[in-house]
């Protein structure tokens, strides 16, 4: 009975205290190219679609955006052109972080170039989901380099 | 919550994974902070670098085995499927054909051609060529350049070997070129390409053996190809690796004495070399409760390499062996086992991996920045 109650407020006036759950799946949103109102309150996170150029890299179009109804402690992230590859391994070393309450990555339609990441934080951490997926990002390079390593020494130790 | 650190036996047994008769336990990894009240599971470089270890079995240009123990799944996965997929190598993308009078048509030689695997000289497969975009209809300069494009070429036609001893059957000495093979290719260098591809770096096929096509006297293969670099989710022709693998470590716990004409069935039931057979000693009879009592010489199961084992199950459907093994497999120990096409040598391919996701990594951590910018 509640949550009816809750639901009609939602569509009715998109709730004023409710929580508003009412995002259709990922890959069906129309590009970002406004800003969107329920992410007013995330500074500065505005939906970027190739306004900004790298300016030192080579020119690469934004591959990753937050998703609507995103806060700072629990966003979803789309990357374009990943799969499983990236979407496993980055799940794995953003799930080892402490401030992660919650980190799962879905391809909503497998004909879609399309993986989405999903990152909740707890509220206490003081931090910001951008923040869990930036460190992710780091830790899997520095996973790289450790491997690296152990591998080339290894080879080097057989060869003798 | 007070910090606890889980002991070495708790933290062995959390690595296996149970393999039953019916079923298979414990499949998921758990170490996640907020698993265990009270551990620490959060990511720690040091923890990881010394929780690391890589074990080369062999290691051939065609054929590398090794074991990678303490990484998750998705990071092993990750590295396994970079290399079936991203990783560049050179195939033959497009075929010219002048004239093709042999039985093989057109479209499928063409396909047979663009499978070939071919090597090279390193250095400029690596640093010299480049991609390859495909030209559209605005393109004003068709983009078939030295560093992007490498030409082949097949020409051979089937004549009448005038000196074939009368009665020959045997069609290849009947005639001249009746089998066309891989080697049959020509490789034309442009530009500064024989600065990079000449003498053994060379590029040809890998296995020169390959049969392309069959004729008789009077059928004609002439076409001229393109070779150009892509990736292997484009397609499988420009995977670096035949196959790119790993599998579990098996583990095989004998829980209680398996003796005599017992200890030699059980043996049969694994590969040859996994089991072995030892006498049961002194000691071991000597030993109280260790089940080996008044059996003094008598033939006993050990384990002599479970990583041979193909864990087929077979001991578990034999009562006689029923709670005296424990069949399981190592979560973070995979065996690697991977066969290079002879473009790369198969180690740098799990190298280039590495290097690959690296790189992805990096780029996506600026593409958050630009993101919240």
């Amino acid at each position: 009975m509640a949550r009816s109650k809750a639901k009609q407020d939602a569509s009715q006036s998109a709730g004023e205290d409710d929580i508003v759950m009412q995002e259709p799946p990922a890959s069906h949103q129309p590009d970002l190219d406004e800003t969107d109102a329920s992410m007013a309150e995330g500074e500065g996170e505005e939906g970027v679609e190739g306004e900004f150029e790298d300016e030192f890299e080579e020119e690469e179009p934004q591959r990753v955006k937050l998703l609507p109804g995103s806060t700072p402690t629990a966003a979803s992230f789309e990357f374009l052109n990943e799969g499983h590859t990236l979407g496993n391994a980055l799940r794995y070393v953003i799930m080892k972080n402490p401030d992660v309450e919650f980190c799962a990555y879905a391809i909503p339609h497998p004909s879609e170039p399309k993986m989405n990441v999903r990152i909740q934080i707890w509220e206490a951490a003081g931090t910001t989901a951008i923040e869990a997926l930036e460190k992710g990002l780091k830790d899997i390079q520095d996973l790289c380099d450790v491997v690296t390593d152990k591998f080339l020494v290894a080879r080097k130790d057989f060869k003798e | 919550m007070p910090r606890t650190e889980p002991s070495r036996e708790e933290l062995e047994k959390r690595r296996i994974v149970g393999i039953n008769k019916e079923n298979v336990t414990d499949v998921t990894s758990t170490d996640f902070p907020g698993h265990y009240p009270g551990e620490d599971h959060a990511w720690d470089i040091e923890k990881f670098r010394d929780g690391l270890q890589i074990e080369f079995h062999q290691n051939d240009p065609l054929l590398a085995s090794f074991s990678l123990i303490g990484v998750d799944a998705s990071i092993a996965n990750a590295f396994r499927r970079i290399m079936i997929a991203d990783i560049p190598t050179l195939a033959v993308e497009t075929v010219f054909i002048n004239n093709n009078t042999s039985v093989i048509q057109d479209e499928v030689l063409s396909h047979r051609l663009g499978l070939i695997p071919f090597k090279g000289g390193r250095e400029g497969l690596d640093n010299f060529l480049k991609w390859w975009k495909k030209p559209t209809d605005d393109d004003a300069v068709p983009n078939y350049f030295d560093y992007n494009t490498v030409k082949l070429s097949l020409n051979v036609e089937c004549t009448h070997n005038e000196d074939a001893a009368p009665g020959e059957k045997d069609p290849t000495k009947l005639y001249h070129h009746a089998h066309v093979y891989a080697k049959d290719i020509v490789y034309e260098p442009i530009g500064r390409q024989t600065q990079y591809f000449s003498g053994e770096n060379a590029i040809a096929p890998t296995n020169p053996d390959i049969l392309i096509a069959k004729l008789r006297p009077g059928q004609v293969i002439d076409l001229s190809m393109h070779m150009h670099k892509g990736v292997g989710s484009d397609h499988a022709k420009f995977s670096p690796v035949a196959t790119a693998s790993y599998r579990l470590m098996p583990t095989i716990d004998i829980l209680r004495p398996i003796l005599g004409a017992d200890a030699e069935k059980f043996a049969k039931c694994f590969p040859r070399g996994v089991i072995g057979l030892e006498k049961v000693t002194k000691n071991d009879a000597a030993k109280k409760g260790s089940g080996y009592e008044g059996h003094e010489g008598e033939l006993k199961a050990v384990v002599k390499d479970a990583m041979r084992d193909t864990v087929s199950r077979e001991c578990l459907r034999h009562d006689e062996f029923k709670d005296k093994v424990r069949l399981g497999r190592k979560r973070d120990h995979f065996i690697y086992q991977i066969e290079s096409t002879g473009q790369w040598d198969s180690d740098a391919i799990f190298l280039e991996s590495i290097a690959h996701l690296k790189e992805k990594a990096r780029r996506l951590e600026q593409q958050v920045v630009n993101m919240v910018r």
